[in-house]
Parts: structure tokens; C-alpha cells; sequence
């Protein structure tokens, strides 16, 4: 099953390359990682995707856990939550294929927001789903890039993952 | 001079990083000088307090350091330059770490404004051990030094212990920059409070579960020594009558003398412990971690067993085996505070029921009991161990290599006290015992050391009889000498119709005159008659090192031994006979 992890990182240098080493190290799945300062900047907020059954999800709790520069982190599919990922796309828009992809961005509340005489780019932010839908949705347009942020995720009401 | 004076007085990096290992009690220092470090040996020149071991190869510096840990507690100390003398203190950091063993390793590394440039002797040395340590930090600001050799000390000796690295460029130590000293009396992260106590309530769970056992067994592992829990556990255990069982890292956690032991588990442990494992309907497991060379199959693990695990370490518990009732924390205070409850509530497990479990475990004693080929005209490894035994009262450090004779060690020498038992349990590294032996020796010097060792194992550290020599180290070497890599034999006789591939070793040299060249003792012995009285010389040799090259039986194989893929209970007792 799908998870998302958040974690609250120390600040410091190599701290990133021993939380990605341990997922290299043990044989655990990344499937997106974003990672960024938050306000207060001796933290780093780091939101990753991975999948494995309960057991594996467990483990991967505990030896995030373990390191020394993890100071929080919680499982976002233990209760309600949000998740966004930011996705750029360019396409190759000319003739008729320039209104359509103009509906089709539309149609998924995207942006283009880059133009030239043969193309576009369109930014399209949402859930991991609703890009990969969009993606979908753009049959016929031949797509030149895509770039996406992977997912970015916190939890709903009043749950916060902060010191 | 006012108290605040003192406290500012002016260090230079190299002189800080000597003077807190003083200030943190370090009594010995185990390394080896090259350029990187070359300021900090300076400084480490101009005081007396903190002493320094030159070995002859990094790797034996780790291992002695470590072997000071196993058999105090408190961390060992390295210090080792940069690149290769980094590289070769790798293998000694990862046999701490898969142990759980507090060490602190300094490694020089290139002047700050070199990293990244592939300068002379860098290696990324962070990168290197990131998955093998505990942690690891590097110094970017010379004045941190105190601070970052405290956070060092905390990070390793506390919670799951394991060893610290830390990683000193150059200039962070120049002798004529000079920087306040401070040494911190505590640290405190907010990332990191390892759990001390255990759960109230999931303690009182435990305790029911256990009074309601009919076939209770208790298998204690290496947490139980490095927390200093034994006096605990074999109250315990004699409070309740319980079967005790050690792992590997165990063995001396509970009196191997005493009725209530029932010998090692796992790959080679006794009959009677795997038997009374697999059939017991509760296990308490103490400091242990359900390992690969203690479960066989999981998939057949104990099918019927409650299982009680306490660690300190929450990603140890439910890892391989799921355990019913977990409890983290540090297995003294948890021990205690269960001893507390079990006294409050003056109940016992069913006498009858735990009469006739100790029927059956007395019966599953007698079918192996550890018997071997005695009447054999050739040298048995096994009744070497028991000589060693005899002659040392069981009461000396055994510091084990890796291979059949380590299992011999384990199996044999009944380990009574802990902290004697130092062997590299989860790495499996060829090379440590004479390293450890002369750490142990070295912090330990009217205690007994032996180092039990074979003709593979010891050419992989051997260079260290020189260092044996400098300090004057008087270690006895046993080294059981078959010719062969025998555990590797013994697999290829199993497994592969006894073809032995690459593990006969030819031109072995002739090790009395080895021990002789490097000035030392070396006895010969290939008639069973000639051991004690060898054994005899040796141990009365007291303050010299004594190498006795013991050939034994080549054909001899380790037994009992799991039968790959079977429950816990399936074996081989001998060449002929399985369960």
C-alpha cells in the first residue's frame, strides 16, 4: 500500500544523505521525495512516498526513527490528510492541437503559463492522480517534458506535525 | 585565577580533541599516525593523561577498542588517519555496529578547503561509514570540537550503543590557532531520547502472560550484557524456575554452571535449547533480536509461543518474528520493575506444569548433551575448549575469531560471568580476536585472556604480535589448527560432496617459529597427552604471550546444526544422525 511519510529533519548537512541511504541500504521503495527548509530553519520538512505492507511500513517508521537527525515524523495515511504535487508539462501545441490543449488545461483547472509559436507549458497542480489523469488526457499531444515535484503532503484539521 | 579563567583557557583543535578524551576518562587511545592526524598525535605527545596503542594495521586498532567496550561497557576510542587509514578501520566499525558496541572513532580527513578535490589520501569517509555507525559527524569549526566528542560519547554509549565516527579535516586542528575549551557535563538533542523505562502497563501484560506459561523458556541475547542486566535476568529466571537460553552474544548473561542453563540457541546451540524453543508456549525474550542464525525458517518459528520481546531498540522488536506483547526499554530498569511486580504479587507459574516442562527439557538433555568423539586418538577441538575451561577456572576473557573454533568456544568453555565472551557475533569478522584479546589484556592485565583463533583467522591480524610485543600483552593464543578453513569445509562437506574449494590452506607458516621471530612463545602440540601440560606452561608464562599451535582433528564438524530451512528444532546431531 501506498504511504506518505512527513519528517521533521535536523538542518544539517548530510542529514538527507543517511535518510536516503537507509531506504538504498535496506531495500525499501521511494516513490517521491520533496524536501525543503520550513520557517524555522535549523528544521527541514520532507515529504516521501513509498508503498509496502504494514510490516515494511512499520520498520521504515522505526529505522527513520532511529536516526539521530529525525525529530518527528508521522504516517499522513494514519488519518485524514492532504497531498499536492506541482507538475510542468510542455507540449508540442500547434494547429488544432493548441485549442485543445488549452480546453484540456482548462477542463483540470491548469495554467499555461510559457507560450511560443509551437508550444506550451501548463502547470497543474493536485493530487498524484489528478496529474497522472491529466497526463492521460492528453492523447494525441505529444508531450516534451515533464517535470514533476512529487507530493507534498500535511495533515487535515488540527493534527500538525511541529516541535 | 578566578573559576571563569579556567574555563576560557585557550586550546588549539588538536589540543582539545586529547583533552576532552581525558576529560571524558579515556584511558587509552588505539591508532595509528598519518598525515591528516599528525597535529592531534602532537598533542597527544605533550600529556600524559590519555595513552596511545600503536597498533600495526587500523583494522586491530578498532577491534581492541572494541573488545575494551565488551568487557567494560564504556566506549573505546580510535583515532586513525585519513583515506586508507580510515578505509582500514571500516571493518572494525561495522563489527562494532552489527554488535551494538560503543565506540568512537576519530579519522583525520584533508584541509577543509581540499575536500571534494580527490587531494592525497581523501576519502569520504561520512559517506563511507554512514551505514555502518551509529552516526557520524564532521568538524567544521575547530571550536566545536569539545562539544562534538560529548554528543559522541552520549550517542554511543547510550540507547542501542553502537560506534560514533567523526571526521576531523586538518586545519580544524593547526596547533597555532587556539580557541576557548569548554567541556560540556551533558548533552541534550531533541531529535534523540532514547526510552529508558519500559511501559507500565505492557510490563503488567507481560507479567500475567508469564505466570500463565506451562512451557515458559527465556532467551537472553547480547542487550542483556551491554546493559548490564544480568543480576537481574538470573533473578529472574531463579525467582520463576525458568529454562534460560542464551544467544551467541549472550553467553555469560546467566551462569552457564547453573541447572536452570540449557546452553546456546540457534544455528549451533545445544539440542535441548532449540528443542525447548521451539515447543515452548512462551518466550521471554530479553536483549535478543529473533536473528537469521537463531530462527532458522521463520516461517516454522516456535508455532506455538507467546512471544515477550524487550529491547531498547523499537525497529529490533516485530523485525523478523512478531512479538505478542512488546516492551521497549532498557532491559535493566524493565527486569527490575518486573522482579518488583512478580514479588508484590507472591505468584508463581503452575508448579506441576513447569515440573513436568523440566521432565521434558531433562529429556531432550540427554539425547545430544554435547557429546563428541572423546575416545578419538586425535586431538578433539572440543576437548581443547574444556582443558582451556579447567585450567582457567572459567573465569577468563575468551576472545574468539570466527569459524568452527568460535563455536567450539561457545559451545565448551561455560561462561559464568559477563563481559568474558568477546566474539564478533554479527559480522562474523575473521581477523578480530587477537586484536580483542589485546585490548581486553591491555585494560585487564592480572586477568586471564585467551584468544581461541585458527590457522585462518589469526593470519588475518597476525602483524598485531608486534604490537603484542611493544606493550608487553601476554596473551595466550589457542589456535586450533586443522589445516583447513573449517567452517567452510565443514559447508562444502555438506552441501557441496566435500569439494574444497579454496579452503585447504598450503604453506601455512610454521607458527612457533612465527611466535619465536616476533619474540614471543610458541608451543607445538599435536598429541592429545601433550595439552595440559602445555596448557600448564602456558598459563603459568604469565606476563608473556604464549602461542600454542594446537593441531587438531581436520575432519571434525560443528554439531548440533540446523538443518537449512527447517524449524528450530530440526538438526543434524552428528555426520550420521538428524532429528
Amino acid at each position: 500500500m501506498r504511504h506518505i511519510i512527513s519528517v521533521l529533519l535536523e538542518n544539517e548537512s548530510g542529514a538527507l544523505a543517511r535518510l536516503v541511504g537507509l531506504f538504498a541500504q535496506r531495500g525499501y521503495n521511494i516513490d517521491s521525495l520533496t524536501v525543503a527548509p520550513t520557517e524555522d530553519a535549523t528544521l527541514s520538512r520532507l515529504t516521501l512516498v513509498t508503498h509496502g505492507n504494514d510490516q515494511v511500513i512499520e520498520q521504515i517508521t522505526k529505522q527513520l526513527h532511529k536516526l539521530i537527525e529525525v525529530v518527528k515524523l508521522t504516517d499522513l495515511n494514519d488519518a485524514p490528510h492532504l497531498e499536492r504535487e506541482l507538475m510542468l508539462v510542455k507540449v508540442k501545441a500547434s494547429g488544432a492541437q493548441r485549442d485543445e490543449v488549452k480546453r484540456c488545461a482548462d477542463i483540470f483547472r491548469g495554467q499555461i503559463i510559457d507560450v511560443t509559436a509551437s508550444t506550451y507549458t501548463v502547470q497543474l497542480v493536485g493530487t498524484s492522480d489528478k496529474l497522472d489523469a491529466f497526463i492521460q488526457a492528453l492523447t494525441g499531444t505529444p508531450i516534451l517534458e515533464v517535470v514533476r515535484s512529487g507530493v507534498s503532503g500535511i495533515a487535515r484539521g488540527e493534527k500538525t506535525l511541529a516541535l | 585565577m578566578t573559576s571563569q579563567t579556567k574555563q576560557t583557557e585557550m586550546l588549539s583543535g588538536a589540543a582539545m580533541v586529547i583533552r576532552a578524551l581525558a576529560d571524558e576518562g579515556v584511558e587509552y587511545l588505539y591508532g595509528y599516525p598519518g598525515g591528516a592526524v599528525l597535529h592531534i598525535y602532537d598533542a597527544l605527545f605533550q600529556q600524559s593523561k590519555v595513552k596511545h596503542v600503536l597498533v600495526r594495521h587500523e583494522q586491530a586498532a578498532t577491534h581492541m577498542a572494541d573488545a575494551y567496550a565488551r568487557a567494560t561497557g564504556k566506549a573505546g576510542v580510535v583515532l586513525v588517519t585519513s583515506g586508507p587509514g580510515a578505509t582500514n578501520a571500516v571493518t572494525g566499525i561495522a563489527t562494532a555496529y552489527m554488535d551494538s558496541i560503543p565506540m568512537v572513532v576519530l579519522t583525520g580527513q584533508v584541509m577543509s578547503h581540499l575536500i571534494g578535490d580527490d587531494a592525497f589520501q581523501e576519502t569520504d569517509m561520512l559517506g563511507i561509514s554512514r551505514p555502518i555507525c551509529k552516526h557520524n559527524m564532521s568538524v567544521r569549526r575547530p571550536e566545536d570540537i569539545p562539544a562534538i566528542i560529548k554528543k559522541a560519547f552520549y550517542i554511543a554509549q547510550s540507547g542501542r550503543p553502537g560506534p560514533v565516527v567523526i571526521d576531523i579535516p586538518k586545519d580544524m586542528t593547526i596547533p597555532s590557532q587556539t580557541f576557548p575549551y569548554h567541556y560540556p557535563s551533558e548533552v541534550k538533542l531533541r531529535s534523540y531520547q532514547p526510552k529508558l523505562k519500559g511501559h507500565s502497563g505492557q510490563i503488567k501484560k507481560a507479567i500475567t502472560a508469564l505466570l500463565a506459561a506451562k512451557k515458559p523458556i527465556l532467551y537472553a541475547g547480547g542487550g542483556v550484557i551491554m546493559g548490564g542486566a544480568s543480576d537481574e535476568l538470573t533473578e529472574l529466571a531463579q525467582l520463576l524456575n525458568l529454562p534460560v537460553t542464551n544467544t551467541l552474544m549472550g553467553l555469560g548473561c546467566y551462569p552457564a554452571s547453573d541447572k536452570q542453563f540449557i546452553g546456546m540457541l540457534g544455528m549451533h546451540g545445544s539440542y535441548e535449547a532449540n528443542q525447548t524453543m521451539h515447543h515452548a508456549d512462551l518466550i521471554l525474550a530479553v536483549g535478543a533480536r529473533f536473528d537469521d542464525r537463531v530462527t532458522n525458517n521463520t516461517k516454522k518459528f516456535c508455532p506455538d509461543a507467546t512471544i515477550i520481546h524487550i529491547d531498547i531498540d523499537p525497529a529490533s522488536i516485530s523485525k523478523t518474528i512478531n512479538a505478542h506483547i512488546p516492551i521497549v526499554g532498557l532491559v535493566k530498569p524493565v527486569l527490575s520493575e518486573m522482579l518488583e511486580l512478580l514479588q508484590q504479587k507472591k505468584k508463581k507459574l503452575d508448579s506441576a506444569a513447569l515440573k513436568k516442562w523440566w521432565q521434558q527439557i531433562d529429556e531432550w538433555r540427554a539425547v545430544h548433551g554435547g557429546r563428541y568423539d572423546s575416545d578419538s586418538p586425535l586431538l578433539k577441538p572440543q576437548y581443547v575448549i574444556e582443558q582451556v575451561s579447567k585450567i582457567t577456572k572459567g573465569n577468563a576473557f575468551i576472545c574468539s575469531d570466527v569459524g568452527q573454533h568460535q563455536m567450539y568456544a561457545a559451545q565448551y568453555y561455560g561462561f559464568n560471568k559477563p563481559n568474558r565472551w568477546i566474539n564478533s557475533g554479527g559480522l562474523g569478522t575473521m581477523g578480530f580476536g587477537l586484536p580483542a584479546a589485546m585490548g581486553v589484556k591491555l585494560n585487564f592485565p592480572d586477568d586471564d585472556v585467551v584468544c581461541v583463533t585458527g590457522e585462518g583467522s589469526i593470519q588475518m591480524n597476525i602483524q598485531e604480535l608486534s604490537t603484542c610485543k611493544q606493550y608487553g600483552l601476554g596473551v595466550k593464543i589457542i589456535n586450533l589448527n586443522n589445516g583447513y578453513l573449517g567452517m567452510v569445509k565443514q559447508w562444502q562437506d555438506m552441501n557441496y560432496e566435500s569439494r574444497y574449494a579454496s579452503s585447504y590452506m598450503d604453506s601455512l607458516p610454521d607458527f612457533v617459529k612465527l611466535a619465536e621471530a616476533y619474540g614471543h612463545v610458541g608451543i607445538r602440540v599435536t598429541e592429545p597427552e601433550q595439552l595440559m601440560p602445555a596448557l600448564e606452561r602456558a598459563f603459568a608464562l604469565k606476563d608473556q604471550l604464549v602461542f600454542l599451535d594446537i593441531h587438531i582433528d581436520p575432519k571434525e564438524h560443528v554439531y548440533p546444526m540446523q538443518i537449512p530451512g527447517g524449524a528450530m528444532n530440526e538438526m543434524f546431531l552428528s555426520k550420521t544422525e538428524r532429528t
